[in-house]
């Protein structure tokens, strides 16, 4: 090869490379190791986990222990999906182009909206996009109810020093609520969740009047597992919806890869980021999939695209594909029904426990709560660590003694009435 | 040879029957245990009245769509992907199995950080070796890809100059650069000034020397740079930058060309991204996921996305506390399952093993080179490339009509995925090709023949050409009539 090139040696192609720049001594990382020392090494490590198979998970906050059945992986971990690159030759990625579109539709069917895109890289960043698309030169203020995670106002934070829109965030009154009666005319989005931080369920459909009234864009960030049982947010004059994914199929994984779900009116289809698939016709009138609409992305607008995405998260949404057709819609709703009435359940047991109250008294919640502890929420997780259970997520902005508890449909009777147990017991 | 290169190929019912097709009313493949709790009742208003109509099928109608489906995927598993800029090389088997372990795949994000020692160990090991492998003093593993850790750059360039207190408005980019560099910079909120490329195909320094004032905040650029040169004048463009203030951020896009031979902190680059998906070995997906880690100089270390992983003897610890950061990227703390993946990969391969991936890279990048460049010349003879080239098809297309395109899809009728083609945008009818340091010799011949015998089509039976791919479940797909006749759902 060498020879053929024309060059003395190998060395020889990096002479492009000023001397001066060039490392003369090995680089400062342990030498390569066979496959059986990297097993050896990432169980070890692994080991030093304590991950839901040890611990009986109750921490939601975004993230949740849903099941996930074998199918899920065994399809969407087929070897073709995985090691293929965004399908810019679409003859040669038909599988994973009409994959994506079965994703948008189904994301469509679920949220009662008319357009989805392929994914972004996450529930927080899909709200930053969302708020981004609602923005017009006229209208650069997004207002942000009372009830909608801190983490997520974190990451809306973080990316608005970059295009300068201004961030109002109420308050909610009950820890929920709080819609405004009138807003600025310089608002571009009124942002709710639903269910909310605090799993209590929003009135939606107030929100979306009042962002209306002033000529903004509503945007609710929802579950995915919801909308078996709660009204879709096309139903409730949401313009824009947005979640996190990761309940459809994937796994926690310490916090991805997840993928964002956004779905719009389809009169907002060219301000939409990330990839869109449509369906289209070949060269001998047979229907195929192509990506489409790429006049609104980066390699072609360049400096005046509307968001940069390039890579999105398309094999969590093969996934998510996968799982929702195995729900189907009987499933869909067992799914959530089942959510709620384990969390309605595992909210009696604990608040029936000395010293535990509701957060929200008599306030409705779909499949998460907040109760109050007579002990700062982290020593308790901590010692419920020591009794197999993972307790929940801490809610420092409501106090030390705010516990956010998560319950799935995976959660039996049975473990619900032995984290009771552990916790009357930790609280003792 | 029939193992290189086994295309995706026609089969089964049309593609285009969906997983609703496949539907019949009562089917499903989900169940539940019975209720072992009573039912919860939501308040009245709040429910959904009729089903999602999501598909009713059973399990056997979707393991069999989902696999014909996954069928006409062409993936690295598949063959040879030669798609430059993208560093498709072989996606060890060893990663997935490390990933997948339930200690690291079912670790709650927000779980207390003693149960997640493991994880963070991980992490900060790979921190190391990334700021090692580039010359950076600390790194944000947050961004869950590379674009997203342009735009961590560029915030962190804006913290930077607020920090100074002279805000500034450019950014300067090459007129070769990916989309999302200039993308990214209008978002960060500043503007894209371009700088031209000298007739060498590199940075014309001297226009980059008139360009750069106090106003600039920085500069991005990939070295080697998109057209696969090694911008030899690095010292004298990054001084320049420095000189008034602005920092320079290197685009990790072509990492693979240089580790263990050169680092971008030693060229003076103040912020570094690597793709991951690129550059270690983890497996893109489709699309996705990636991740877009990125290193940093000691000066701009307080501005680092929270939250951050330190090292406290033994023990980890994730620091949220530090009032200068940017911020929170991603919702959680980025694509950790991916960066299981490019840990192990870093740790089979080792310092030296580093190094031979990117000798190995630019040598099979300047083979191929020496194989094509009779019948598709180099677009930037004059420099040698690095790991991988751009060449041109536009003396095929004058003498022909045949243009890059008919070339590329002629190629996946000879069975093999693609270059890419018509970038980077400033060279006339390119076909980028990036052949990555796991093929082999044989690989590399076939693909040369399979290009060289197109390009002689294109002179003898140029219909070949312009009617290709034959040979994949369908034909030549018309954009145009997608993006005019939208139809996104069924």
């Amino acid at each position: 090869m060498i020879a053929t090139i024309g060059v003395a040696s190998v060395d020889a192609l990096f002479e492009e490379i000023p001397e001066g720049l060039r490392l003369t001594a090995p680089l400062a990382i342990p030498d390569g190791v066979s496959e059986l020392e990297i097993v050896d090494d990432v169980h070890r490590l692994a080991a030093r986990n304590r991950s839901a198979d040890e611990l009986v998970c109750f921490a939601g906050r975004g993230a949740y222990d849903h099941f996930i059945p074998s199918v899920v992986w065994a399809l969407a971990g087929r070897s073709e999906f995985s090691t293929s690159y965004t399908p810019y030759q679409p003859e040669l990625s038909q599988g994973v182009l009409q994959t994506l579109f079965e994703f948008q539709s189904m994301i469509c069917e679920l949220t009662g909206l008319e357009v989805s895109n392929a994914s972004l890289y996450d529930g927080a960043t899909a709200l930053v996009e969302a708020a981004r698309m609602s923005q017009t030169p006229d209208r650069d203020r997004i207002v942000v109810a009372g009830g909608v995670d801190p983490r997520l106002l974190e990451t809306l934070r973080t990316y608005a020093a970059g295009p300068g829109f201004a961030i109002d965030v109420l308050t909610a009154p009950d820890g929920r609520g709080g819609v405004p009666n009138a807003l600025e005319p310089d608002v571009a989005a009124v942002v709710v969740q639903h269910p909310n931080v605090h799993g209590l369920l929003e009135d939606v459909a107030a929100w979306s009047a009042s962002a209306h009234a002033a000529g903004a864009r509503s945007i609710q960030v929802f579950d995915p597992t919801s909308l078996g049982v709660l009204a879709p947010p096309g139903d409730l004059g949401v313009d824009i919806a947005v979640a996190e994914g990761q309940p459809l199929g994937n796994h926690l994984a310490f916090g991805g890869p997840y993928l964002g779900i956004l779905a719009a009116r389809l009169s907002d289809v060219r301000r939409m980021p990330g990839r869109i698939v449509g369906e289209t016709i070949d060269v001998a009138g047979r229907p195929g999939y192509v990506l489409t609409l790429q006049a609104r992305e980066q390699h072609i607008r360049r400096e005046k695209a509307t968001s940069n995405i390039c890579t999105n998260q398309t094999l969590m949404a093969i996934a998510a594909t996968v799982y929702l057709a195995w729900l189907g819609p009987e499933g869909y709703r067992e799914l959530g029904e089942r959510c709620a009435a384990k969390a309605a359940y595992a909210f009696e047991v604990l608040c029936h426990l000395p010293g535990v109250t509701p957060a929200f008294p008599g306030a409705p919640f779909f499949k998460e709560f907040a109760i109050r502890l007579p002990r700062p929420a982290r020593d308790v997780i901590d010692s419920l660590v020591g009794r197999g259970f993972l307790a929940g997520v801490p809610a420092p902005w409501l106090g030390d003694d705010a516990l956010l508890v998560a319950v799935t449909e995976r959660r039996t009777r049975t473990e619900i009435d032995a984290f009771g147990e552990a916790m009357g017991m930790a609280l003792a | 040879m029939s193992d290189i290169g086994a295309p995706v190929r026609r089969q089964g019912p049309p593609v285009a029957t969906t997983i609703k097709d496949a539907a019949r009313p009562g089917r499903r493949a989900s169940r539940f245990p019975e209720l072992d709790v009573p039912p919860a009742s939501l308040p009245a208003g709040v429910s959904r009245t009729s089903p999602a109509s999501l598909p009713e099928v059973s399990e056997v109608d979707l393991v069999r769509h989902y696999t014909r489906l996954s069928q006409s995927s062409y993936g690295l598993d598949t063959g040879f992907y030669p798609l430059g800029s993208c560093s498709m090389k072989h996606n060890p088997k060893v990663a997935e199995t490390a990933a997948n372990l339930p200690g690291f795949s079912r670790l709650h994000p927000l779980q207390p950080e003693n149960t997640a020692q493991g994880t963070l160990e991980l992490l900060w090991r790979l921190e190391r070796a990334l700021c090692e492998i580039t010359g950076t003093a600390r790194a944000t593993l947050q961004p869950p890809a590379g674009a997203c850790g342009e735009m961590t750059g560029l915030l962190l360039m804006r913290a930077f100059h607020d920090a100074s207190g002279r805000s500034r408005r450019t950014v300067l980019i090459p007129d070769s650069a990916h989309g999302t560099n200039p993308a990214s910079v209008t978002l960060g909120g500043y503007q894209a000034v371009a700088v031209p490329s000298d007739a060498r195909g590199l940075v014309d320094v001297d226009a980059l020397e008139s360009m750069v004032d106090e106003d600039v905040a920085g500069l991005m650029l990939t070295n080697p740079n998109t057209l696969g040169l090694f911008e030899r004048d690095i010292e004298r463009i990054i001084g320049a930058v420095h000189d008034v203030g602005a920092l320079a951020y290197y685009d990790g896009a072509n990492l693979n060309a240089i580790m263990g031979r050169t680092r971008p902190g030693d060229m003076g680059f103040d912020i570094v991204h690597i793709n991951t998906h690129k550059t270690f070995a983890t497996p893109h997906g489709g699309g996705g996921p990636g991740a877009g880690p990125v290193g940093v100089v000691d000066r701009l270390v307080p501005f680092l996305p929270v939250p951050r992983v330190e090292r406290d003897g033994e023990t980890y610890h994730l620091i949220e506390d530090e009032p200068r950061s940017i911020g929170r990227m991603h919702g959680f703390h980025g694509n950790i399952g991916i960066l299981v993946r490019a840990y192990v990969y870093i740790s089979l391969h080792g310092a030296d093993g580093l190094r031979t991936v990117s000798d190995r890279a630019v040598l099979n990048a300047n083979y191929l080179a020496s194989l094509v460049r009779d019948t598709f010349p180099l677009a930037h003879p004059d420099v040698a490339p690095m790991h991988e080239f751009v060449a041109t098809a536009a003396a095929l297309e004058r003498a022909t009509g045949i243009r890059a395109m008919d070339v590329a899809k002629r190629v996946i009728d000879l069975g093999f995925h693609p270059s890419t083609v018509y970038f980077p945008l400033v060279v006339d009818e390119a076909l980028m090709i990036e052949p990555t340091e796991t093929e082999t010799k044989e690989t590399l011949d076939a693909f040369a023949a399979a290009l060289v015998q197109a390009a002689s089509e294109a002179h003898t039976d140029p219909d070949l050409l312009r009617d290709a791919p034959v040979t994949t479940p369908v034909g030549r797909l018309d954009e145009a009539r997608a993006a005019r006749h939208l139809k996104l759902r069924w």
